[in-house]
């Protein structure tokens, strides 16, 4: 029946609520100078956005998986090459950079609770978080130089030019990250970090490392 | 101004489909062994749109004629059987109509496509480059000489990088700018791309196939018709893609053999 | 990770200097007509290529005065060479469908009222917004410059094949330079509308209002998520596909080029690429982006045509369910574009079968729009006449899908004007369509003001059976095998069809002439039209219960409002209207769509 039939109004105050809606972030300035624990009503689209924004960067990454697996199934000029050794001691700085960013985002997460006293410095832990974000990086170049000095260029062999491409798509996502980290310190510094941006950068890290072990699975068993 | 819409509509579309029912622009005549699934496809495909067009052109148009001018204080109607209604007829309707196109649609070209062609089909090499194609006939020992791309010349003529001198192979091999084929003998035409991607397309012969540099495919068909056909280029290969043709004789035995003949004298 | 507390504070306060409040904005609103700026520049370029394009294929050796202006290569005595008539399809390929198909219906409408449409100020993160747009720009930006380089733009069409796009100049003009510029632009245009989607997907998942429950958002609003799912995940795919274009230009990668390629009789120093790759990378794009045009359209003309019916759909959810549908199928079928590209012909068979699917959910959509208009109570007005059109135009693009799915068809008919007729129709001509009922609906609230109707309706007509005498005839030379983008008609058999097009040429002309009729309504009206009122078509959809027209900088002005119904209320019996509004606490029993 498309026909609808009207009714006197209802006032069913329960109907009604105040005149904010769902949104998160609009709720959720800080106080003055103080933290505090802000509980959102509803998700902050920090944490739906930074999902959303994880799926696009699995999409990119799927497509050049996909464009490897196709690359090398149709080709006869695939050449072998070893791995540097250098990038599994990357790979552990990298967890390494997860766990203490965990550490931090417990921390930081203690010390927005108003538990201050307990936590004296927790920017440490996310300094830590960056040297060891900026030591993967030069890892990762510290890679590139090595295979440069075998004359693995871009351009010598397909495997090689997908090695260069993934780890040069990857490093520049973990550079994202890192300006990501900065910006939470200096919110931090500023005592305006909120809980969901620091939520959401901690996903992306450790995204950025789960991303990292699946590309050297990837990188190890294809090249 | 709803009544206006309503008949503009009906004449678009009854405009539209008296072109296709006379058949005034038609698809070319078949001389293919294997097209005439193909054609029984296109028929049925074009019953079934075209009842489907002309049917929801002119209900669109009645339906507008019929409810611009409401009267003061009408309620307004549903289409009987509701939406679910509408969604299950659709799924019967033009689920059915779907699924026996592409069954019937899936043999015709599995018939083409996934039946090998038979071991005393004639073998032609076509090369497509820009912007021509080149056909190469094996000659007596049945066997095509191989293909060195560093000596492809057009400068010297040497379409294929046949090496006449080192490979016994080649120096039998037959390079034509026109192709000719006997008619009723099955072929098997092998697909060489020189540079970029393009294209193998006889409308007559129901024939389409794209090359791809890198990877040799092949087709297969029989003509059963003589004439003299155009092989046109539809995969945009560059500046000269507009003219990139060759012509397809189909010939009897007897002048295939002459004018094999005439070309080999002339290699 | 990216939200700061300066987007709260700004929120509330419209910024006072220029630059802030029309450039360098962060109101979604002002980023939705940057959108709709951006798309109608782009949309007379490639009218104005294609006018070129048709003229010269109607009358191939006519001199165009002042051509040469345009192009001293590509037209020396104002006579087009080959590679300019390629050059100029290519841009108009590409500026139609990434800067008018995809900014227009989805960016532009999408970024102005999907926030209104589910009552939030703005979106969450209207700095990414604001980048959306200017990257967006500058990808336009980059892709206009290639007429500028010394061979000018690329002549590889909208597809870019590669070995043509990637072997590089020797491949052709424009295959050097120009391709890498396309591929930049179009990588550019991939982050803005990543940036986009990301903002679009946020903002319908957390910045609904009270009471705007999914089911209660507006199927506009339902077009653009569903879009905005599509976009991330099909842009996400063609960016990795242009760097990679890019690498084999100036890297000497050889991702998509193979060995032994001899051009010019040169040997090609690449080795071992696939050419397929690329295909399969590109339509992985290629074909949810086509439903990245139409769906969005979909969404605007449903939402015009019930108001403009006074009921809702039969039934809101099936229409969201088949445009969801359409979205997970968009996936599954794009190798219905290669038939013959020499893909393995197993796997014509298995897409074309999701292919032949996808017609399911089509023809639920246009069944629901026509059993919706039964027994309604249809108001003419341009915005309800240009929706209709679409649903003309989608009717008759779609029915031609029904040979295109077929691999055994597609023997005949691929790359052929059946295929150009086809696409123009149901993608092109129908978001269009889809563009124009939108802009004649939404234009009072977006700018305060009324289009004239007249020249709404003139427009309308001209247009309407102008496309019809366009793209109907592009149908019967793909039957006679005509082959599309071929520069003239030079094969034998098609000498008998040289008169079509011309016929079509004209047609194009004049209604291209036609939306100059557009263009000055719109430019007067935003000037000089009559004061709109808040509500200027009794909808009920939350845009038109904005405290002023246009709305404020807020959207709201402070208090947002709180949702009670379904989200089209018409037909209402014993109101004062025949309506009720979303945010109007009046209760409404029966309604169909409540439970």
């Amino acid at each position: 029946m498309a026909t609808t039939v009207h009714e006197p109004s209802i006032e069913d105050p329960s109907r009604l609520g105040t005149t904010s809606g769902h949104g998160g972030w609009r709720n959720l300035v800080p106080g003055e100078v103080e933290l505090r624990a802000v509980e959102h009503y509803a998700p902050p689209p920090a944490s739906t956005g930074i999902w959303v924004a994880l799926a696009a960067i699995s999409m990119s990454f799927l497509a050049l998986t996909s464009a490897l697996v196709v690359r090398k199934g149709g080709s006869f000029d695939w050449r072998h090459f070893n791995l540097p050794i250098i990038l599994y001691w990357n790979t552990a700085v990298l967890v390494a950079s997860s766990v203490s960013l965990e550490v931090a985002r417990r921390q930081v997460a203690t010390f927005m609770g108003g538990q201050r006293q307990k936590v004296q410095n927790p920017s440490r832990w996310l300094y830590v978080t960056l040297f060891l974000g900026f030591l993967f990086v030069a890892g990762q170049y510290v890679a590139w130089r090595q295979l440069r000095a075998q004359g693995l260029y871009l351009a010598t062999n397909p495997s090689s030019s997908f090695f260069y491409v993934l780890t040069a798509a990857h490093g520049l996502h973990v550079l994202g990250g890192l300006g990501g980290l900065i910006r939470v310190l200096h919110l931090l510094g500023k005592f305006v970090l909120r809980r969901s941006t620091l939520d959401a950068t901690s996903r992306y890290w450790h995204f950025m490392d789960v991303l990292w072990i699946y590309l050297l699975v990837l990188l190890s068993i294809k090249l | 101004m709803a009544k206006i819409f309503a008949i503009t509509l009906i004449l678009i579309a009854i405009g539209s489909a008296i072109p296709i029912l006379r058949h005034t622009w038609w698809i070319s005549e078949d001389i293919s062994a294997h097209g005439r699934p193909i054609d029984e496809q296109m028929s049925e495909t074009m019953a079934e749109a075209g009842i489907s067009f002309l049917a929801s052109q002119i209900l669109l148009a009645i339906f507008v004629w019929k409810y611009s001018q409401p009267r003061p204080g009408e309620r307004i109607r549903s289409f009987p059987g509701g939406a679910t209604g509408l969604v299950i007829a659709a799924f019967l309707l033009v689920g059915t109509e779907v699924l026996a196109l592409g069954v019937f649609g899936a043999k015709a070209w599995a018939d083409i496509y996934l039946t090998p062609p038979s071991p005393n089909a004639m073998p032609i090499q076509v090369q497509a480059g820009q912007f021509a194609f080149y056909f190469r006939y094996p000659g007596p020992d049945g066997i095509f000489g191989p293909i060195h791309p560093e000596q492809v010349s057009e400068a010297n003529q040497n379409f294929f990088g046949l090496d006449t001198t080192h490979d016994a192979a080649s120096k039998d091999d037959i390079v034509t700018a026109e192709m000719a084929i006997p008619v009723n003998r099955e072929i098997h035409l092998l697909m060489h791309a020189k540079d970029v991607g393009h294209s193998f397309y006889v409308p007559e012969l129901r024939v389409h196939q794209d090359f791809v540099p890198g990877l040799d495919l092949s087709v297969h068909f029989t003509a059963t018709k003589l004439g003299k056909y155009e092989i046109v280029c539809t995969q945009l290969c560059g500046l000269g893609h507009y003219n990139m043709k060759a012509y397809l004789t189909v010939m009897s035995p007897e002048d295939f053999d002459a004018w094999l003949k005439k070309e080999a004298a002339l290699q | 990770m990216h939200d700061s507390s300066a987007h709260a504070q700004v929120a509330h306060q419209a910024p006072t200097s220029f630059i802030r409040k029309h450039i360098f904005s962060i109101d979604h609103k002002v980023i939705g007509k940057q959108y709709y700026g951006l798309a109608l520049v782009a949309v007379f370029v490639g009218m104005f290529l294609s006018w070129l394009m048709r003229l010269h294929l109607g009358w191939t050796n006519l001199a165009i005065p002042g051509l040469h202006l345009l192009s001293a290569n590509g037209a020396p005595g104002d006579l087009m060479t080959p590679e300019y008539y390629l050059q100029l399809m290519t841009m108009h390929g590409t500026i139609m469908v990434f800067f008018v198909l995809t900014t227009a219906p989805f960016a532009a409408f999408g970024n102005f009222f999907l926030p209104i449409q589910v009552g939030a100020e703005d979106m969450p993160f209207p700095r990414f917004n604001m980048m959306s747009f200017w990257v967006t720009f500058a990808a336009f930006l980059v892709l206009i410059a290639s007429f500028f380089v010394s061979d000018g733009p690329t002549l590889g069409g909208w597809t870019q094949y590669a070995p043509l796009s990637a072997v590089g100049q020797v491949a052709g003009p424009g295959q050097g330079t120009g391709v890498v510029l396309w591929a930049a632009s179009i990588a550019i245009f991939c982050i803005g509308q990543l940036l986009g989607s990301l903002n679009f997907i946020t903002t319908t998942l957390d910045m609904r209002t009270k009471g705007m429950s999914l089911w209660r958002m507006p199927l506009s609003t339902w077009a653009w998520f569903i879009t905005s799912i599509m976009g991330l995940t099909a842009f996400a795919v063609l960016m990795p596909a242009c760097i990679l274009l890019i690498l084999d230009h100036v890297a000497g990668t050889s991702f998509f080029v193979p060995s032994n390629l001899v051009l010019n009789d040169q040997l090609q120093t690449h080795s071992g690429g696939s050419t397929l790759l690329w295909q399969h990378l590109f339509w992985f794009f290629g074909h949810p982006e086509v439903y990245i045009a139409i769906v969005p359209g979909m969404g605007i003309v449903s939402h015009v045509l019930i108001a403009n019916m006074r009921r809702p759909m039969l039934s809101h959810r099936v229409l969201v369910y088949s445009m969801g549908a359409l979205a997970v199928l968009s996936y599954m079928v794009y190798g219905h574009h290669m038939f013959v590209s020499g893909m393995n012909p197993v796997s014509s068979i298995a897409f074309s079968f999701p292919t032949l699917i996808i017609t399911i959910p089509s023809t639920i959509i246009v069944l629901m729009w026509l059993g919706s208009l039964y027994g309604s109570k249809l108001r003419i007005n341009s915005a309800s006449l240009f929706a209709l059109g679409m649903i003309s135009m989608f009717i008759s693009g779609g029915v031609s899908g029904f040979f295109l799915a077929q691999p055994s068809l597609d023997i005949l008919l691929h790359a052929t004007y059946f295929v150009v007729g086809h696409f123009h129709l149901v993608m092109a001509v129908a978001a269009i369509f889809g563009i124009f009922a939108g802009t004649y609906f939404w234009f009072p609230k977006m700018f305060g003001r009324m289009m004239n109707e007249s020249l709404g309706k003139l427009h309308f007509w001209l247009t309407f059976v102008g496309t019809y005498c366009i793209f109907m005839p592009f149908h019967y030379l793909g039957l006679a095998g005509n082959v599309r983008r071929y520069q003239a008609f030079v094969d034998d058999y098609t000498m008998s069809l040289l008169p079509v097009h011309k016929f079509i040429t004209v047609a194009a002309l004049t209604t291209g002439a036609a939306q100059f009729i557009f263009l000055y309504n719109l430019i007067h009206s935003r000037f000089w039209g009559e004061p709109a009122p808040d509500n200027p078509w009794q909808a009920t959809s939350l845009e038109w219960a904005t405290p002023t027209t246009p709305p404020p900088y807020d959207n709201f002005g402070g208090k947002l409002p709180v949702v009670y119904h379904d989200p089209y209320q018409y037909g209402v019996e014993g109101s004062a209207g025949d309506y009720v509004m979303q945010n109007s606490a009046e209760g409404v029993r029966g309604s169909q769509d409540e439970a």
